[in-house]
C-alpha cells in the first residue's frame, strides 16, 4: 500500500499502463504542464501538447484510436469539450454501432471537472449526464485516488471511448493551479479522503459498472458519484447522531451503471436520496428513478442537485452545490414525508 | 488622439488591476484572475475610439476593456467580490462580464470572441448602421475552429469587425512555434481579411491602426485584424506556476523538479534519450519564463508613454495622482462591508 493524492493515483495507473502498452500515448492542452511526470520518463513522442483546437485534437484522437493507438486526450475543463464535441458524439461513440460492432474507437478522453473553488457557470460544470445520454460512450466519475487510478486502468482497455472525469476538488493539481495559484489565504471544502489515499503496489483494473457501498445503513439510501459521495458520508454521519441510518452507494461509473447495486439499496431501505452534482433535470438523478421504476421498486424518493448556472459568489455557489446541509434537510423530510 | 487621455485610462486600469490583484492575495476574490497589466496600450487605443452602439466581445482576460468601455469600476469591482451589487450580481466574476447597456459581453471559452463578435456586427448591418464590433483573443486563440471561422464568416459577409489580436507569446505554457506553423498575417489574409501588425506596447500606433480600422468597418469596407504583440506582466493568471518558480525558486522549484525528477529515475518507460528529450522541454519552459521580457521596462507601455509625456512632468504628476485619487475611491466604496 502507498499513499497517493488523486491526480497522481491516476498518473501513476496511467504510467504503469504506458510501461505495458506503448501504444498508449497522451495529448492535450498544457500537458507538458499538467503531465510534466509523465513527460520525463516517456519523452516528447508520448506526451506531447497541442494547440487550442478541442474540435481537432479531439476529432484526431478518435481516429488515431480508429487507427491502432490508444490515446489519452485531455481538455482543461469537461465545460469546453462543448467545443468539439462532434468527435465524441457523432463520431467516437457511433462507431462500433456504425460497423455492427466490427470497429471502435478507443480512446479515453480525461477531463477535469466540478466546482466549488470560485471559477463560475462556464468552468465548474460536471455535464456527466449530458455525455452519458450518447450510446456508445463510457462514463466514469471516481471518487477516491485508489478508485480513480484502477479505474484509468480499465478504461485503458476499454475496446471503446472513455469519458474519464477528474473532480477538481479532489485533484492537487488542478485545484492548486485554478483554485488556490500559491495563496495560503483561500481554503476549500476538500474531502480528504477523495484527495489522498491508500492505493495498490500494483495497479489492477475495476471493472467498470460496479457501484461500492460506502456506508451501510437500514433507513435510507444516498446515492451518488464523484464529490458528492463525500457529501453523501458527512450527512450520513451527521443524520446517525440523530438516531438515521443512511446507507451511501457510490455509482463509480454512470456508463455502464450498476443496476442491480441500486435496485437493492432502494429495496434495502424504501427511501432513496440522489445527490447529483450534476444538474438536475434530464440527466442522472432522473434516470435513477426510471431505473427503479423499471424494476417495479416503489420507494420514496428526493433528489439534491445542482438546479441551475452555478454562480460565482462564493456563498450562491456554495448553496448551489450539492452540500451537506441540504442533503441532511432532503433527508429528513424524504423519512418524515 | 490625444495621449494624455489615453495615459490616464490607461493608468487608472493598471492601478484597478494591482488592486484587484491584492484582494484575489487576500482571498477576496475566488477561482482564476487573469490581469491585463501589460496590455493596456491595446485595450485603450481601441476601446477609446467606440460610440455608443458599438459592441465589444472579449476573453477571460476582459476586465480592463470593460473599465475602459466606461462601464462602473465600482460595480465591476463588486462583481469580483461577488456582490449582489455587482455588475452580474455577483454570478458571472471576472471571465464572465456582461454589460447589455455597453453590447459588451466576455467569455471563458477560447475563441468564443469571434463568433461573438460576428453576430454583434451582423446585427450592426441590420440595426445600427455605422456601427461596429470589436472581438478581443490571444494568439493561442488563433487555434481554435471557430475565430477562424468567424474571419471567414466575416469577410463573406463584409461585416464590421475589429478582431484585435494580443500576442503575448503564449497560452498557458504553449508558445505560438508549437500551436502553428506559418505566418499570423499569411493566415488572416488567406482568410481574406485586411491584416495589420502593430507595436502592441505603443498605444500610438494601436490607436492610429485601430482608427483606420474601425473606419473601415464603418464606412462598409469590411473586417481587419489588428496583430498586436504585448507582455503580459502576471503570466497567464496570478499565481501561475512557471513565473511562481522564478521568481522564488527556492521555495518553488524543489516542488516542480523534486516529483519530475523521480518520474525521470523511474524503472519502466522511454529510453534515456527520449526521457532526456522530455526533460529538456520541461526546463526549456521555465528558461524562456526567466529570459521572459518582463524585466525590461520598455516592455512595459505605461512606462512607455510616460517617457513621452515626460515633456511635461507637471502635468503627467496630476494625471497620476487625479488616477489615484480616483481608483482609490473606487477601492473604498466597493469594499463597504467586506470583511475579512
Ligand atoms: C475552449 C477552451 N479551451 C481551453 C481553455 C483553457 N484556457 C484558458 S485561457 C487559455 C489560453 C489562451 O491563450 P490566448 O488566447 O493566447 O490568450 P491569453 O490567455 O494568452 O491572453 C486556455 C488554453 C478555455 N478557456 N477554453
Amino acid at each position: 500500500m502507498r499513499l497517493m493524492y488523486f491526480s497522481e493515483a491516476i498518473d501513476d495507473a496511467l504510467a504503469q499502463a504506458m510501461v505495458e502498452d506503448p501504444n498508449i500515448i497522451v495529448f492535450g492542452e498544457d500537458v507538458l504542464l499538467l503531465r510534466r511526470n509523465l513527460l520525463a520518463r516517456f519523452g516528447p513522442a508520448r506526451v506531447r501538447g497541442t494547440p487550442i483546437s478541442e474540435s481537432a485534437f479531439l476529432g484526431a484522437g478518435v481516429a488515431a484510436a480508429m487507427a491502432g493507438l490508444r490515446p489519452v486526450v485531455e481538455v482543461w475543463q469537461v465545460d469546453f469539450l462543448s467545443v468539439g464535441l462532434d468527435a465524441l458524439i457523432n463520431h467516437a461513440a457511433k462507431l462500433e454501432a456504425f460497423t455492427h460492432g466490427n470497429w471502435t474507437a478507443p480512446i479515453v478522453v480525461r477531463v477535469p471537472c466540478g466546482g466549488g473553488y470560485g471559477d463560475g457557470g462556464q468552468h465548474e460544470q460536471s455535464l456527466w449526464g449530458w455525455l452519458a445520454h450518447i450510446p456508445g460512450l463510457s462514463i466514469v466519475v471516481p471518487s477516491t485516488p485508489a478508485d480513480a487510478g484502477r479505474l484509468m486502468l480499465s478504461a485503458l482497455r476499454q475496446d471503446g471511448p472513455v469519458v474519464f472525469f477528474e473532480h477538481k476538488l479532489l485533484s492537487e493539481i488542478y485545484l492548486a493551479a485554478l483554485g488556490s495559484g500559491g495563496r495560503e489565504s483561500v481554503q476549500f471544502d476538500v474531502p480528504a479522503e477523495g484527495n489522498r489515499g491508500p492505493v495498490p503496489d500494483k495497479w489492477a483494473p475495476l471493472p467498470l459498472g460496479e457501484a461500492i457501498i460506502r456506508r451501510d445503513g437500514g433507513d435510507l439510501s444516498l446515492i451518488s458519484i464523484g464529490v458528492g459521495v463525500h457529501r453523501a458520508l458527512e450527512a450520513a454521519q451527521a443524520l446517525g447522531k440523530d438516531g438515521v441510518s443512511a446507507q451511501v452507494l457510490d455509482l463509480r461509473t454512470i456508463q455502464p451503471i450498476d443496476k442491480f447495486q441500486v435496485c437493492q439499496a432502494a429495496a434495502k431501505t424504501g427511501h432513496v436520496l440522489i445527490i447529483d452534482e450534476d444538474y438536475e433535470g434530464f440527466g442522472l438523478s432522473g434516470e435513477l428513478a426510471a431505473i427503479l421504476l423499471e424494476a417495479g421498486i416503489s420507494v420514496k424518493y428526493a433528489r439534491v442537485c445542482t438546479q441551475t448556472t452555478i454562480p460565482y459568489a462564493q456563498q450562491l455557489e456554495k448553496q448551489m452545490l450539492p452540500n451537506t446541509e441540504c442533503i441532511i434537510a432532503s433527508a429528513k423530510s424524504l423519512l418524515v414525508g | 488622439m490625444d495621449l494624455w487621455m489615453l495615459y490616464a485610462l490607461m493608468k487608472k486600469s493598471r492601478l484597478f488591476e494591482e488592486a484587484v490583484a491584492q484582494l484575489w492575495q487576500r482571498g477576496l476574490i475566488s477561482g482564476e484572475m487573469h490581469l491585463g497589466t501589460g496590455e493596456e496600450a491595446i485595450i485603450a487605443g481601441i476601446v477609446s475610439q467606440l460610440m455608443p452602439g458599438d459592441a465589444m466581445a472579449v476573453d477571460h482576460r476582459g476586465t480592463a476593456a470593460f473599465l475602459m468601455r466606461g462601464i462602473d469600476p465600482v460595480a465591476l469591482l463588486r462583481e469580483m467580490l461577488g456582490r449582489e451589487d455587482g455588475l452580474c450580481g455577483g454570478r458571472g466574476g471576472h471571465m464572465h462580464l456582461y454589460s447589455k447597456e455597453h453590447l459588451a459581453a466576455s467569455s471563458g471559452i477560447v475563441g468564443a470572441a469571434g463568433p461573438r463578435a460576428v453576430g454583434f456586427a451582423l446585427a450592426a448591418q441590420y440595426l445600427r448602421p455605422a456601427s461596429v464590433a470589436i472581438a478581443f483573443f490571444g494568439e493561442g486563440a488563433m487555434n481554435q475552429g471557430m475565430l477562424l471561422e468567424s474571419l471567414n464568416l466575416a469577410a463573406v459577409w463584409n461585416l464590421p469587425v475589429i478582431f484585435v489580436c494580443k500576442d503575448d507569446g503564449w497560452a498557458i505554457i504553449t508558445q505560438p512555434q508549437e500551436a502553428a506553423r506559418g505566418d499570423m498575417g499569411e493566415r488572416v489574409h488567406g482568410l481574406g481579411v485586411n491584416y495589420v501588425a502593430v507595436d502592441g506596447l505603443d498605444v500610438d500606433a494601436v490607436w492610429s491602426a485601430g482608427s483606420q480600422a474601425i473606419e473601415r468597418a464603418r464606412t462598409g469596407g469590411g473586417p481587419t485584424f489588428l496583430h498586436n504583440r504585448c507582455v503580459h506582466l502576471e503570466g497567464h493568471f496570478l499565481g501561475y506556476e512557471l513565473l511562481r518558480v522564478t521568481r522564488r525558486p527556492f521555495q518553488e522549484l524543489p516542488k516542480l523538479t523534486v516529483p519530475v525528477l523521480r518520474s525521470f529515475l523511474r524503472k519502466g518507460g522511454g529510453s534515456l534519450k527520449e526521457r532526456l528529450a522530455g526533460m529538456k522541454m520541461i526546463l526549456s519552459k521555465l528558461w524562456s519564463t526567466m529570459r521572459d521580457p518582463r524585466e525590461d521596462e520598455n516592455n512595459d507601455p505605461i512606462i512607455r508613454l510616460r517617457q513621452r509625456l515626460m515633456v511635461d512632468p507637471g502635468r503627467l504628476n496630476e494625471v497620476d495622482q487625479n488616477a489615484l485619487t480616483e481608483i482609490s475611491a473606487v477601492l473604498s466604496a466597493a469594499l463597504v462591508e467586506v470583511t475579512r
